[in-house]
């Protein structure tokens, strides 16, 4: 227990001070691996929560992809980000100001709440034992059969993202030379060869001695 | 001492704070702006998936798988929208723009 206990407080502080580095480091590129470390410490109180399954998505759909395509797009633009931070003394009074309204209001709501008497009669899907059912199981059995068409909904959003995001950005550049593979195979011995007879002797296309 | 489910709002609050801030602090980068976004996410779910620890109902997980799967579509459609600004313009600069006026 106290493990858990320690590892919580770990986690924790380093997911806190990661997300904070995010916002405030110089560099972008420093920014995108600091939310990579948020993710990983987010990933380890998921599992201290029990959600392996999150845990594990979460490190291979954020660090995996989301992060890298960060990186991607951070390294590739030619950005000048010193004077993009330019303004950020400026804002930072409103935004310190709106920051911590949100936050005292988040306190209050999180110091007063409380679980309904209710609420652990109205369950909709029950958390299996662990010894009948790990977490992915369980998660298996709900996602395919109680949110099957939310399942299909979140697949058709991945769909539309990937033909969005492809037919944003690619581009038809004017002279640039592509093999042609239809035309390739579709050559034909007689387009391109053509024998001539030729006398012995003679030159050809000369038409005779000189 | 033992973890309670407050100790996970608490950090899910700081977390989605952090993330506020960073979109009012850096407020002409774009990339930033959508790294606090991804940030803000990151607390909901954890959030989510807290009270579904908490709870003992594995909705609140699902609900959280989902949000992961927008939020994977958000961040790639937003860095191509990015990708495409900057090719057209050669900046991205959040004051720059305003071609549509807003």
């Amino acid at each position: 227990m106290i493990v858990a206990t320690f590892a919580f407080y770990l986690f924790a502080a380093a997911a806190v001070a990661a997300g904070v580095m995010v916002i405030a480091s110089r560099n972008p590129v420093h920014s995108v691996l600091f939310l990579i470390a948020a993710f990983f410490n987010a990933a380890g109180l998921f599992v201290l929560l029990g959600a392996e399954f999150l845990a594990m998505i979460l490190v291979i759909v954020y660090v995996g992809a989301v992060a890298v395509l960060f990186l991607f797009v951070v390294m590739m633009l030619d950005i000048n980000f010193v004077a993009l931070r330019e303004g950020f003394m400026k804002y930072l009074p409103v935004g310190a100001a709106i920051g911590l309204a949100l936050l005292a209001e988040l306190v209050l709501v999180v110091g007063a709440w409380r679980f309904a008497p209710r609420a652990k009669a109205v369950l909709d899907a029950p958390v299996p034992p662990l010894d009948k059912l790990g977490n992915a199981q369980a998660l298996g059995r709900i996602l395919y059969t109680d949110n099957l068409y939310l399942f299909q909904a979140a697949g058709l959003v991945l769909l539309v993202a990937m033909i969005g995001a492809i037919v944003l950005t690619l581009r038809e550049r004017e002279g640039v030379r592509r093999q042609r593979a239809g035309a390739q195979v579709g050559r034909r011995r007689e387009d391109v060869i053509e024998i001539r007879k030729l006398p012995v002797g003679r030159r050809a296309g000369g038409g005779g001695a000189e | 001492m033992t973890v309670g489910l407050g100790h996970y709002l608490t950090v899910a609050a700081i977390l989605f704070t952090t993330g506020i801030f960073g979109i009012f602090l850096n407020r002409k980068n774009v990339i930033i702006i959508l790294m606090s976004v991804e940030l803000m996410l990151l607390a909901v779910n954890i959030n989510l998936v807290a009270f579904s620890a908490f709870l003992g109902d594995l909705t609140g997980q699902v609900f959280a798988m989902f949000v992961l799967t927008v939020a994977a579509a958000e961040a790639a459609i937003g860095l191509a929208i990015l990708v495409v600004y900057f090719r057209n313009r050669g900046t991205i600069e959040v004051e720059d723009i305003h071609l549509m006026k807003g």
